[in-house]
């Protein structure tokens, strides 16, 4: 029975293709756009949390901010200067780690040195110098490709070695092994030397590959920071980022606010923590609402379309009411005629519901690629709008299935 | 008896007072293998009359049964299900299923039967062999002429073996020759297979062929 409806329904449909296609057209619409707008936004959250994820998600990143008066936005143009008694101390940061050594796996302090241009001959690499730490590594998730990171024995010695990215080593040293050698970087102050001990990988930076001298971007060198600090005199930092152990970033959060708002007390100044896990999470939720308006209004023409199909089965009962008439003569029940249109009804909006995903994935797909982002699939999503793309065939095909259902055999026979 | 229908009654009330009363206690007995003709003009009373008979309507009073089924008693469905085994239609326009080919029009009151789909299609081509459509079974009725459409009809009317065969003006629709090569099939099949035939018409040639001509004038029968 099932079956035969189901090949009734298929050949009414392919007897009047334009009428089922426009009919569709509403439920195409509105599927195409929940999967398009539920995709791309599954690839961006994707994507960020992926990104987020490389930049530390269970890192706590501090840093001083001026204090606003009374509580009002603070004044981008009168943002007083950090003199060097305002800076968080090194001393007051390590004091930090020890108290709250089991909410604290690594801090990671860096000092900016200054650029430069390392030299080898005629061949060159553009190089900030920058000073950091044994956590500085852990942090940012410095990727060795070759010998090691800077180590405490480096920081406590005041050591001159450096790390250097994989690019660098290229352009400086070619295929030969850049180990141990020498890296003089000229600066505005003058010629610095550093032993390489590391070489990193330098991570790719979106859009900057295209850039036509990549060649002469310029990537970091890592010294020790206690050699940074002999250069520059400070002793102070205005930020730095705190790993936390066991991925309980907020815990660690609490833990630095109650530490430095208790230890550090100046009145211009005060400390700000920022972590990426909450930073994803208002994008998510911002990203979810706007999902949910594109969805509430893919809904609306959903419905429209529903009543389109339904508009359209009362025209095929009205077309057909001697078909109905003649068929309930041969013996067909009620049922029989629900049936009939019901299955021709769901035929119709599930048709329309799959021609919605193929066209909501080709538009998801067309974005990822140009937004260069994965395309994400949920096959939860997609079963959900074919689910609904039937109950819409349901809900709006039984009216008019049950008006044919209850037509008089008699005048349906007669009707002309 | 086959089909008995005892004081029928039929009114229609139109609005409170008036009635239109169309059928005034009929009564009529037909035996099995019996081939009768209904015959009156038009606004007699003989559609209603042969609606009655067909279970497609019930009498406002009066009994009938139809081969022992007490069809004055029956509901929507139950006489769904009377018109489907007992029951088989012909019409004037035919009323095949378009987009439909011709086996599958006549396996589809086996369809409403419930009967498997090889026992269909093995007993659709059968029928069609009968009626002499076989060559035709892969057919759509609009690449049918009138007559032939007829033939796939009466075939249909027979798939679930009914106790009658109820035929509302076969021939209108077809020229005489036509008319009268479906007029064979009936007789043929009256005769061969010993089926009850009830046919109504307003033709004195078709009705002077059966076996019985009662004609119906102003809601009653006038003679038997």
């Amino acid at each position: 029975m099932l079956l035969e409806n189901l090949g009734l329904a298929l050949e009414s449909l392919r007897a009047n293709k334009m009428r089922a296609m426009l009919t569709m057209l509403g439920i195409i619409i509105g599927i195409s756009s929940v999967i398009a707008i539920l995709s791309i936004g599954n690839s961006l959250t994707n994507g960020l949390s992926s990104e987020v994820g490389s930049l530390g998600a269970s890192t706590v990143y501090v840093s001083l901010t001026a204090k606003t008066s009374s509580g009002s936005t603070a004044d981008v143009l009168s943002v007083p200067r950090i003199n060097d008694q305002d800076l968080l101390s090194e001393d007051l940061i390590n004091q930090f780690a020890e108290t709250y050594s089991e909410n604290v796996k690594a801090i990671s302090l860096n000092q900016n040195v200054a650029d430069g241009t390392a030299r080898e001959g005629k061949r060159y690499a553009n190089m900030s110098i920058v000073g950091v730490n044994t956590g500085y590594g852990m942090a940012n998730e410095v990727e060795l490709v070759k010998g090691r990171f800077i180590n405490d024995k480096d920081v406590v010695g005041v050591k001159s070695v450096g790390v250097i990215s994989d690019k660098a080593a290229k352009n400086l040293y070619g295929n030969e092994d850049p180990l141990l050698k020498e890296a003089k970087v000229y600066t505005q102050k003058g010629v610095r030397s550093y032993t390489i001990v590391g070489v990193y990988k330098s991570k790719e930076t979106p859009g900057a590959s295209s850039m036509a001298n990549e060649k002469d971007s310029s990537t970091s060198v890592y010294i020790p920071l206690s050699t940074a600090s002999q250069e520059t005199g400070t002793k102070g930092y205005s930020s730095f980022a705190a790993i936390a152990a066991d991925q309980k970033v907020s815990l660690l959060g609490e833990k630095i606010d109650k530490f430095f708002g208790a230890n550090y007390r100046n009145e211009k100044w005060e400390i700000k923590t920022i972590n990426m896990e909450s930073e994803l999470e208002s994008i998510i939720k911002m990203l979810g609402m706007a999902s949910m308006a594109v969805g509430v209004i893919a809904g609306i023409s959903l419905v429209v379309g529903g009543v389109g199909v339904m508009n359209i089965m009362l025209v095929s009962v009205t077309e057909r009411t001697r078909e109905i008439g003649a068929r309930k003569a041969l013996g067909a029940k009620r049922s029989h005629i629900r049936a009939q249109f019901v299955i021709e009804s769901v035929i119709l909006s599930l048709a329309g519901g799959v021609i919605g995903i193929t066209l909501g994935v080709a538009i998801a797909s067309l974005f990822a690629m140009f937004a260069k982002q994965t395309l994400s699939l949920d096959i939860r999503q997609i079963a959900m709008c074919v689910a609904f793309s039937m109950a819409i065939g349901i809900f709006f095909g039984y009216y008019p299935a049950n008006k044919a259902s209850k037509l008089d055999p008699i005048e349906a026979l007669r009707y002309e | 008896m086959l089909l008995e229908l005892k004081n029928i009654v039929k009114k229609y009330y139109i609005g409170t007072e008036n009635e239109l009363e169309i059928l005034k206690n009929v009564s009529l007995s037909v035996r099995k293998g019996e081939f009768v003709a209904i015959v009156g003009p038009s606004g007699s009373g003989k559609s209603t009359f042969m609606n009655m008979i067909g279970a497609l309507d019930k009498p406002t009073s009066g009994e009938y049964f139809l081969n022992g089924n007490p069809v004055h008693k029956m509901d929507d469905d139950e006489l769904s299900e009377i018109r489907n085994r007992e029951i088989g239609f012909v019409f004037q326009n035919f009323n095949l299923i378009p987009r439909s080919s011709a086996l599958k029009n006549v396996a589809l009151p086996m369809l409403y039967a419930g009967i498997s789909k090889s026992k269909r299609m093995a007993r659709a081509k059968d029928l069609l062999g009968l009626v002499g459509m076989g060559e035709r079974a892969g057919h759509q009725p609009n690449e049918l002429s009138g007559g032939q459409k007829q033939r796939v009809a009466i075939a249909r009317a027979l798939a679930n073996d009914p106790a009658i065969l109820l035929a509302d003006e076969p021939t209108g629709a077809l020229d005489s020759k036509t008319g009268d090569m479906i007029m064979e099939l009936f007789l043929k099949i009256n005769r061969e297979e010993g089926k009850t035939i009830v046919l109504i018409t307003h033709s004195e040639k078709l009705a002077s062929q059966s076996g019985r001509v009662v004609a119906v004038s102003d809601g009653k029968i006038t003679n038997q």
